[in-house]
């Protein structure tokens, strides 16, 4: 435990900091059974269980608007999307058994070295101390997300509604039957 | 309050294992997912320095609200080539969606 706590940094055991740890471990098992599994629908299910966690991360983060909306739009829509896909394709579908080639042992190490750096770079910096009070008032978060997102970032908004419109309309011409 | 550092490593936990996943399968579907899971840590991060920054505000959040949306639009427009794509050449396999390879 000691090992463990000194490498993030040493912090006090709170309600919080176990809820992170367990939502952590979670999140982590899902998406390392999500690579595991074999049947393509298990996968699908599985990463569902990983946008859940996030939303979980998202709330000990203070950001409650972003986790509901990060379970409507992942957990909800994007995941029922995907099983829609599955089962318009081949939902029987079986990823290959197949033995640890040449290309999937870089892939493995070029993504662990990745990691490694990552890891090491987060560990050597001197980050700011964690505030016990989120920089917006207190259970106000959704009223600060709304002022900003509504002052400052009314163009950005406007011109995402409008990709949202053109990926709509783009995604209708690519799967329609030609004919 | 868990420190900044502890959210980070686990974002960049998350995007390796999507990265590891969107090299190596197979499965057009399944190379999605992965995108969505390292899309999904980059967005923990923005959260995170939202929250337990140097400067933390709110915008933050209105990135990752961005970044949501956009994942969303990547989603759709996705599935919509993986359907054409499985009318055409009856498979999800990668392997087989070689047309423009060089």
């Amino acid at each position: 435990m000691n090992a463990v706590s000194s490498w993030f940094g040493g912090f006090i055991w709170t309600g919080q900091t176990v809820a992170f740890f367990l939502l952590a471990v979670l999140v982590v098992l899902a998406a390392v059974t999500l690579l595991q599994f074999r049947k393509v629908m298990h996968m699908a299910l599985s990463i569902g269980l990983v946008f859940l966690g996030m939303a979980g991360m998202y709330v000990l983060l203070g950001a409650d608007f972003l986790a509901f909306a990060q379970i409507l739009i992942y957990a909800g829509a994007i995941t029922i999307l995907m099983l829609f896909a599955i089962m318009l394709t081949r939902h029987d579908e079986v990823e290959e058994e197949e033995r640890a080639g040449f290309r999937q042992w870089i892939a493995g190490l070029g993504a662990a070295a990745l990691g490694a750096v990552m890891l090491w770079a987060i560990r050597t910096t001197a980050w700011p101390p964690a505030s016990a009070q989120p920089p917006w008032p207190a259970q106000k978060s959704v009223n600060a997300l709304a002022e900003t997102l509504f002052t400052g970032y009314v163009v950005p908004f406007e011109l995402v509604s409008v990709l949202l419109t053109v990926a709509l309309v783009g995604a209708v011409i690519l799967a329609r039957k030609e004919e | 309050m868990a420190p900044i550092g502890s959210f980070l490593a686990l974002a960049a936990i998350l995007f390796c294992i999507g990265l590891y996943g969107a090299l190596t399968k197979r499965n057009i579907i399944i190379v999605l997912l992965s995108i969505e899971l390292m899309l999904n840590a980059a967005n923990l991060n923005l959260i995170a320095f939202s929250r337990l920054g140097v400067s933390a505000n709110v915008a933050g959040q209105v990135f990752g609200l961005f970044s949501m949306t956009v994942a969303a639009a990547e989603v759709a427009v996705g599935l919509a080539i993986l359907i054409a794509l499985y009318r055409n050449r009856n498979s999800t396999d990668v392997r087989d969606m070689n047309l423009m390879k060089w």
